[in-house]
């Protein structure tokens, strides 16, 4: 099996059928992208002249064993005057431990950014 | 005229359309002028230790938010001291030299700076920025993308529309809502519309950041495209946002295996009241930058909510084409704006439309209004249902792949009611509502929400409600259209779901076919390179681009005319020259009473003879009809005429229904009297036609006869059909002699 043969889940692609779905066999799991696929994603776009889109696709890979509601959770504590420094800092932490790197890299960044610039809660 | 009002040359200018848009004196230090503010940087870069320390002119030290995150991600630092110090003139030129590959083009851009980019840029003229665009979007097939929306927000309507926008070629189709709680419900409609109408067309609902990740998480749409960016740090911060939090927005939904885009746009900030003194155009290079420093695939820009702001100062328009071809330069997909209606001008929008039009891009409008102006509800766009057929028109004449096509009412009316059907059965299934079979017949046949009279205004709240409160997802949607007999559809539901798996769609400038294969930069990229490459449209593509439903062959025509056939004009025996001083010919041409029967003027060839007959009858003469079969030219079919007329005064008839007033001792080409414009000749002017005849007949003096004017443009209407006239008539020529007719 290749590149975006299986969802996120591990089930084949070919198994996702209209009867699976309909027989209720078929979640949002099953739908949904797989890491291995986005890094493969990543390595079409850094062929293709874009490192910054392979990065966001690396980014993202990271995101896909995260809850829709902890993604969400997380953009939210991103918007201006959300977050403490050291809020943004402790989910780095978070995201690391979890290992989504990447994710903490740009968290940690934020921190730093965020309070030189005044974009953090007060 | 009363003191202190203006000329009537200058009252008559000043009600023109044109002068309802506002036109505004550059001010700089808000941000109204396009390009070259007082603010706008010089382009530098100094790097140490592969690090950025300074930036357009700033120190490290003073970076905002957006310079900051350019500098740290958005630039290929390897390449920055090369591509800063080529000359600004010699890169401008390399985008317009087919010698100049976009593939070193882009590498080149990748080390360039916002200020740097916004310098070259600035340095194209208007031809120059078509053909740099058509060497630089990253796709090579052009597209379009749709406004789906109505004022009630209504399920039948919205699918009907999104089903009818997908059958005239639209590949991606934009929703939005005017009651916010209603997302869900329109997401739902307008993907099962979508569904009916074609495969593989995207969609999205156009809503609040985070409710529009959710909707996708959901798989309720296919991708976002409203993730906006600002040029000035104040301005994004009030959008609530940061480049940060637009970064892990932009992966969150690749997380999904969501396509998006950013939105940004020329004036946004003057609009706002935040442009720092800097010019459009430089605060559009640095969302663009920022755009590519996220990992955006693309960006939607081009003036978009703003673009009657950089309609308003000198060189605007122009700037919001340069933003697009910006876009292509950092190596995304470019929507390119031609969204928000900018001028109340027909002529104004379509100039700021039209080298986009030519040039080609991902997609020309980044939201084409298919519904009517009245229900968009992102406000009027600069190209609505109003002028669908117009953008058809433009496409043919130019030879221009826009990414529409023509869509036959037949298969239109059946996929609008294909769509209600697939909406009522899906929404009764799921429990969302249901719908009364007079609101379902309204919507099929609806031109806009207007017609629609029967809807309940409180359902889509009802049935968004339920969709979130129960978490319907896609799933949920297909297993109700499969359950319903809607299997194709459903087929086309998952089809876009599985897509998400695979992820070859996230890739840049990424559209389906109709057969479900990834157009994009990387599958269809765009190598353009001087006259005979690129993109020329396949035979059957150009086939749809040509044959718009208007365009009337010579066949048609004739079976036109056949509906008119009658047997009231009948040949008595051959013409002979009369020596009666009341005698007056009127001469008919050949395919007069044979294969032409009604005239481009609405009334039939008889008719037209009976005035002429009557008029001439007033005057004390006698009219004979004779038909000239050796000449289908009016002048000779008189001359002919007046040569057997006993007054030696003729009326010359095509069938067609342009007359003259001949006389024997004339050259062919000249004549007594001539009604040129066959479409405006009444019958009283016919009839006037007969009563000159008559007087020059008798050596009286003739009324002076006024041609009727009109401003239309008459021969735009009726130039193609006299051209198939003609030929019929040639056709009928022959070498027989004059016959005469009598009309019974």
């Amino acid at each position: 099996m290749s590149k975006g043969d299986f969802g996120f889940s591990g089930k084949p692609v070919t198994e996702i059928t209209i009867e699976a779905i309909r027989r209720g066999d078929i979640t949002l799991d099953d739908v949904r992208i797989h890491p291995e696929t986005l890094e493969m994603q990543a390595k079409v776009a850094e062929a293709n002249g874009n490192p910054q889109l392979a990065a966001n696709f690396r980014r993202a890979a990271e995101l896909t064993s995260l809850p829709d509601s902890v993604v969400l959770g997380y953009y939210d504590a991103l918007r201006p005057g959300r977050s403490t420094a050291d809020q943004l800092t402790a989910i780095a932490t978070e995201l690391a431990s979890q290992g989504a790197s990447k994710n903490a890299e740009l968290f940690l960044q934020a921190a730093d950014v965020y309070a030189r610039r005044g974009l953090t809660a007060k | 005229m009363t003191p202190n009002e203006p000329i009537g040359r200058f009252r008559f200018m000043n009600e023109q359309r044109v002068n309802l848009d506002g036109f505004a004196t550059p001010a700089p230090e808000l941000g109204l002028v396009a390009f070259d503010g007082p603010n706008d940087p010089k382009p530098s870069i100094k790097i140490s230790d592969g690090r950025v320390v300074e930036l357009d002119g700033k120190p490290e030290s003073d970076f905002d938010a957006i310079d900051e995150f350019i500098a740290r991600h958005g630039l290929d630092l390897n390449l920055a001291p090369e591509a800063m110090a080529i000359d600004s003139l010699e890169f401008a030129r390399m985008l317009v030299n087919p010698n100049d590959s976009r593939k070193d083009i882009v590498r080149l851009a990748a080390g360039m700076t916002p200020a740097k980019l916004a310098e070259v840029l600035s340095r194209l003229t208007a031809a120059e920025l078509v053909i740099a665009m058509t060497k630089m979007r990253a796709r090579r097939t052009p597209s379009n993308q749709a406004h789906v929306t109505n004022r009630s927000d209504d399920p039948l309507l919205l699918a009907a529309d999104a089903a009818t926008a997908a059958a005239f070629g639209f590949r991606e189709l934009e929703t939005t809502v005017p009651v916010a709680g209603d997302a869900p419900s329109n997401a739902v409609a307008v993907s099962i519309g979508a569904a009916v109408g074609a495969a593989g067309v995207l969609v999205q609902c156009s809503v609040e950041e985070a409710a529009e990740l959710a909707l996708g998480m959901r798989g309720l749409v296919s991708y976002a495209e409203t993730v906006s960016l600002y040029g000035t740090e104040q301005i994004f911060i009030d959008g609530d946002d940061t480049p940060w939090s637009k970064a892990f927005l932009t992966s969150a939904y690749a997380s999904r295996g969501i396509k998006m885009r950013v939105t940004s746009g020329g004036g946004s900030e003057a609009l706002m009241g935040g442009a720092e003194q800097c010019s459009m155009f430089y605060l559009e290079a640095r969302c663009v930058a920022l755009a590519r420093a996220i990992g955006s695939q693309g960006v939607q820009n081009g003036g978009i909510d703003a673009a009657s702001v950089a309609g308003a100062v000198p060189g605007g328009v122009r700037s919001m084409m340069a933003e697009n071809v910006m876009v292509m330069l950092r190596n995304l997909e470019a929507c390119t704006g031609n969204d928000a209606l900018m001028s109340e001008s027909d002529v104004r929008r379509t100039s700021r439309t039209h080298p986009i039009f030519i040039g080609g891009s991902d997609f020309i409008n980044s939201g084409f209004g298919s519904i009517q102006r009245y229900d968009n509800m992102f406000g009027p766009s600069q190209w609505n249902a109003e002028d669908i057929d117009d953008f058809l028109a433009m496409q043919r004449d130019w030879g221009v792949d826009g990414g529409l096509r023509t869509a036959d009412e037949t298969e239109v009316a059946r996929l609008r009611k294909r769509a209600t059907d697939a909406v009522t059965a899906v929404y009764s299934h799921l429990g969302l509502g249901d719908f009364s079979q007079t609101w379902a017949d309204q919507a099929v046949d609806a031109a806009g929400s207007k017609d629609v009279t029967a809807g309940d205004l409180m359902l889509p709240l009802n049935a968004a409600r339920t969709i979130m409160d129960t978490n319907v997802t896609m799933l949920d949607v297909i297993s109700a259209l499969a359950e319903n007999g809607f299997d194709l559809e459903a087929e086309r539901c998952l089809n876009m779901l599985k897509a998400r798996v695979v992820g070859d769609y996230l890739q840049t400038s990424a559209i389906f076919d109709e057969e479900m294969n990834v157009l994009s930069l990387v599958t269809d990229p765009n190598e353009y390179s001087g006259p005979g490459t690129g993109y020329q449209p396949t035979a059957k593509r150009q086939a749809e681009i040509d044959n718009i439903r208007q365009q009337k062959s010579v066949e048609d025509l004739r079976n036109e005319q056949k509906i008119f056939a009658s047997q009231n004009l009948r040949v008595t025996g051959s013409a002979e020259i009369s020596y009666d001083p009341r005698d007056v010919v009127i001469g008919v041409s050949p395919a007069t009473g044979r294969e032409i029967w009604m005239t481009l003027s609405g009334l039939s060839v008889t008719d037209v003879i009976g005035e002429l007959m009557a008029g001439l009858e007033e005057e004390g003469c006698v009219g004979r009809i004779v038909r000239i079969n050796d000449s289908l030219d009016l002048g000779m079919i008189g001359l002919t005429a007046a040569r057997l007329s006993g007054s030696g005064i003729s009326v010359g008839l095509q069938a067609k229904g342009t007359a003259l007033i001949h006389r024997r001792d004339l050259a062919p080409l000249a004549n007594l009297e001539l009604y040129s414009v066959a479409p405006t000749i009444t019958r009283e002017l016919y009839r006037m036609l007969g009563i000159n005849a008559g007087r020059h007949a008798k050596g009286a003096t003739p009324e002076p006869v006024r041609n009727p004017y009109s401003d239309e443009a008459i021969e735009a209407r009726y130039h193609t059909k006299v051209v198939s006239l003609v030929a019929i008539e040639r056709n009928c020529v022959s070498n027989s002699s004059p016959e005469t007719l009598e009309v019974i």
